[in-house]
């Protein structure tokens, strides 16, 4: 009995992975053959993801939190691997497969036909990105990072040059070393509770002997370091600007959801093994995860003041975005991380298109000052305050576009109103300051003082950051010729700006499903009996 | 035992680490493999210390003393493979940084 619905949640999985394997054998001189496969899978994938996030939808509060459970191998749970989709996974996988299609159109007006296996390395990396925010296991979680890890190798060193390349290496050192310690946490947690699989962890802290807790605080500390060096918290993000501004665009638009696997990581296994059911080990570095955000959020926003060139400024953005969702796991309030959720996905979107938007616009700059520079010479100084007097009346069709599309995004990175990253913030800050709710009266932690009045400053720094690119770049250059801008390469960044306009506008639902998420993650009971009585496929087959 | 066990890990992490902030990008991915070396005994480790006892549970056996934990080897195994597959990209990676900047410092130039 094949039914879609039932291994609907192993679709995002195997799909791009089928995808990724099958492109290797078709030769790379058959280009549209390749594109081709390569889009409708991402297209697929999207459906798929759109339908788990709409079953996600569905779920009744009475029915369980879960949207589905599958074993794989059909092994009883707590012994074998299961792949898990509730609220909070079925919209990251959602936010990957977007993105992922939108750095693909991007990819083929040019930079897929760069380097080899493109579209290979691309299917890999949404692989990995997947089964992390689906697997229900800590080690299968490790292999998925691997995978997707090994990508996003490939992938920075596409287009090649020397920048990349040493880019590269610094990258893979650090991940490198990352995923021991990420091997540590993993085995030390194994060592004092004897499973691997999340849920029936978070269901045996309880009763782990008070002389192992010890170690068990300790082995959570390493696995949380390994994902704070992914998400890039300072001081272990100092490796981010520098990698994502070396990467080609379609690649660094996708690295943009690579910081949130590791908040990701952070918030379901915070909540789900450190929640309030773990006895003494209750709460486990919340406070770091705050002072660690805080401290993420003033580098981020300090770095994107100082970045010299506007790839950086846009790193430094995902700096900041990651800085203000750990800040807001670490405060531990339901509804501030009701406001995170939505921030993360407005943040990421609007970074994506910010860095897609960050080639186009360096291009036109490049290629006028050439034109500019060969007509200098071909035809002397004299026909240049003509050319001067003419294009200065007309602003170019592509330019308009860009402008308005960086005007969009500067708004959402800054948190201005109307779009959804003022709406984010406004979500964020509204609980940190009334924590009781609106009707009693509040006592209000310094701490949240703090981090309130960080995600403003922050939110006006980059504000001033990006005001001054937009003004150095889309009225200063007036003068230059027309962008040779493909209708293809804007394209995603309108889908990923229309999005975020998208989530203004139906900010309530979006809301909604957040806060169900929120309150989902704040109350993992529910997720481990789910988890713990997976049903399995066929269990009277067996004789 | 376990002294010894303890005493190598503690040996290899203690060189692995020093060799991964040395400047020179050879030092570094022979960090690199030390140090996952390390991270393999670890694993080990944490699955008990049982000498003369099989990984393998036969049908109907009941006493678990007798036999070894058969997941960390499956995991070390895993591991092992993962990291070694990581390595030689990392090496890859080394020579490209190598052509391209003419020097093995791993910033890609002499200080």
């Amino acid at each position: 009995m094949f039914a879609l619905d039932d291994h609907l949640v192993i679709l995002p999985i195997l799909l791009p992975l089928a995808t990724g394997s099958l492109l290797l054998f078709v030769n790379e001189r058959h280009r549209s053959l390749r594109a081709i496969i390569s889009l409708a899978s991402a297209f697929v994938l999207i459906i798929a993801a759109a339908l788990l996030v709409y079953r996600a939808g569905l779920v009744e509060e009475a029915a369980g939190e879960l949207i589905a459970t599958y074993p794989l191998g059909n092994w009883p749970v707590p012994f074998g691997i299961v792949l898990v989709a509730d609220r909070l996974a079925a919209l990251m996988v959602l936010l990957t497969a977007i993105l992922g299609l939108c750095a693909l159109l991007f990819a083929l007006a040019r930079w897929h036909a760069v380097g080899p296996s493109f579209h290979s390395l691309l299917h890999f990396l949404l692989t990995g990105l997947c089964g992390a925010f689906l697997t229900g296991d800590l080690f299968n979680l490790f292999v998925f990072f691997e995978v997707l890890l090994a990508a996003s190798y490939g992938l920075l060193l596409h287009g090649s040059g020397s920048a990349r390349a040493r880019a590269g290496l610094h990258y893979i050192a650090i991940n490198l070393a990352a995923s021991f310690l990420f091997l540590i946490g993993v085995a030390l947690i194994y060592g004092t509770t004897g499973t691997l699989n999340m849920a029936d962890v978070a269901a045996k802290i309880a009763n782990v002997p008070a002389a192992d807790r010890g170690l068990l605080e300790a082995g959570g500390g390493i696995l949380a370091v390994a994902f704070l060096v992914k998400a890039g918290i300072w001081p272990l993000g100092f490796w981010l600007t520098t990698t994502y501004a070396a990467a080609s665009a379609p690649a660094a638009a996708l690295f943009a959801i690579m910081t949130k696997v590791g908040i990701y990581a952070l918030l379901r296994l915070s909540l789900l093994i450190f929640g309030d059911a773990a006895g003494a080990s209750a709460g486990l570095g919340q406070a770091v995860l705050l002072y660690g955000g805080m401290g993420t959020i003033a580098y981020g926003a300090i770095s994107a003041l100082a970045a010299q060139t506007t790839a950086r400024l846009a790193g430094s953005m995902v700096l900041v975005s990651s800085g203000t969702l750990l800040a807001a796991i670490g405060l531990g309030n339901q509804a501030v991380l009701s406001g995170a959720l939505f921030y993360l996905v407005s943040s990421t979107l609007a970074i994506s298109a910010l860095f897609l938007l960050v080639e186009l616009v360096e291009r036109v700059r490049m290629e006028g000052a050439d034109i500019l520079a060969v007509t200098m010479e071909a035809y002397g100084d004299d026909e240049e305050d003509e050319a001067e007097q003419e294009i200065g009346s007309v602003i170019p069709r592509a330019m308009a576009v860009l402008g308005i599309g960086f005007a969009v995004c500067a708004l959402v990175l800054s948190g201005l109103p109307p779009l959804s990253g003022f709406l984010a913030k406004f979500a964020m800050i509204s609980p940190m300051l009334n924590p009781e709710g609106l009707a009693t009266p509040n006592s209000v932690t310094p701490q949240a003082w703090w981090l309130a009045g960080l995600l403003i400053v922050s939110g006006f720094a980059a504000l001033i950051a990006l005001v001054r690119t937009g003004i150095n770049t889309f009225w200063a250059t007036l003068e230059e010729a027309p962008a040779a801008v493909q209708v293809i390469e804007i394209v995603p960044v309108l889908i990923l700006l229309g999005l975020c306009v998208a989530m203004s506008v139906m900010a309530a639902p979006m809301l909604g499903y957040m806060d169900a998420a929120a309150q989902a993650l704040y109350t993992p009971a529910g997720y481990i009996n789910d988890v713990l009585a997976a049903p399995l496929a066929m269990p009277e087959a067996m004789p | 035992m376990e002294l010894i066990l303890a005493l190598a890990i503690g040996v290899l992490t203690a060189c692995g680490v020093w060799l991964l902030l040395r400047p020179r990008t050879f030092q570094v991915i022979i960090g690199l493999s030390l140090l996952s070396y390390a991270v393999n005994l670890f694993i080990f480790g944490m699955g008990r210390l049982r000498i003369n006892a099989a990984p393998i549970v036969h049908h109907g056996a009941v006493d678990s003393l007798a036999f070894a934990d058969p997941l960390p080897q499956a995991l070390v195994l895993t591991a092992i493979v993962i990291g070694f597959a990581m390595t030689a990209l990392f090496l890859v990676v080394m020579l490209a940084v190598r052509g391209f900047a003419g020097t093995d410092h791993v910033d890609g130039r002499e200080r």
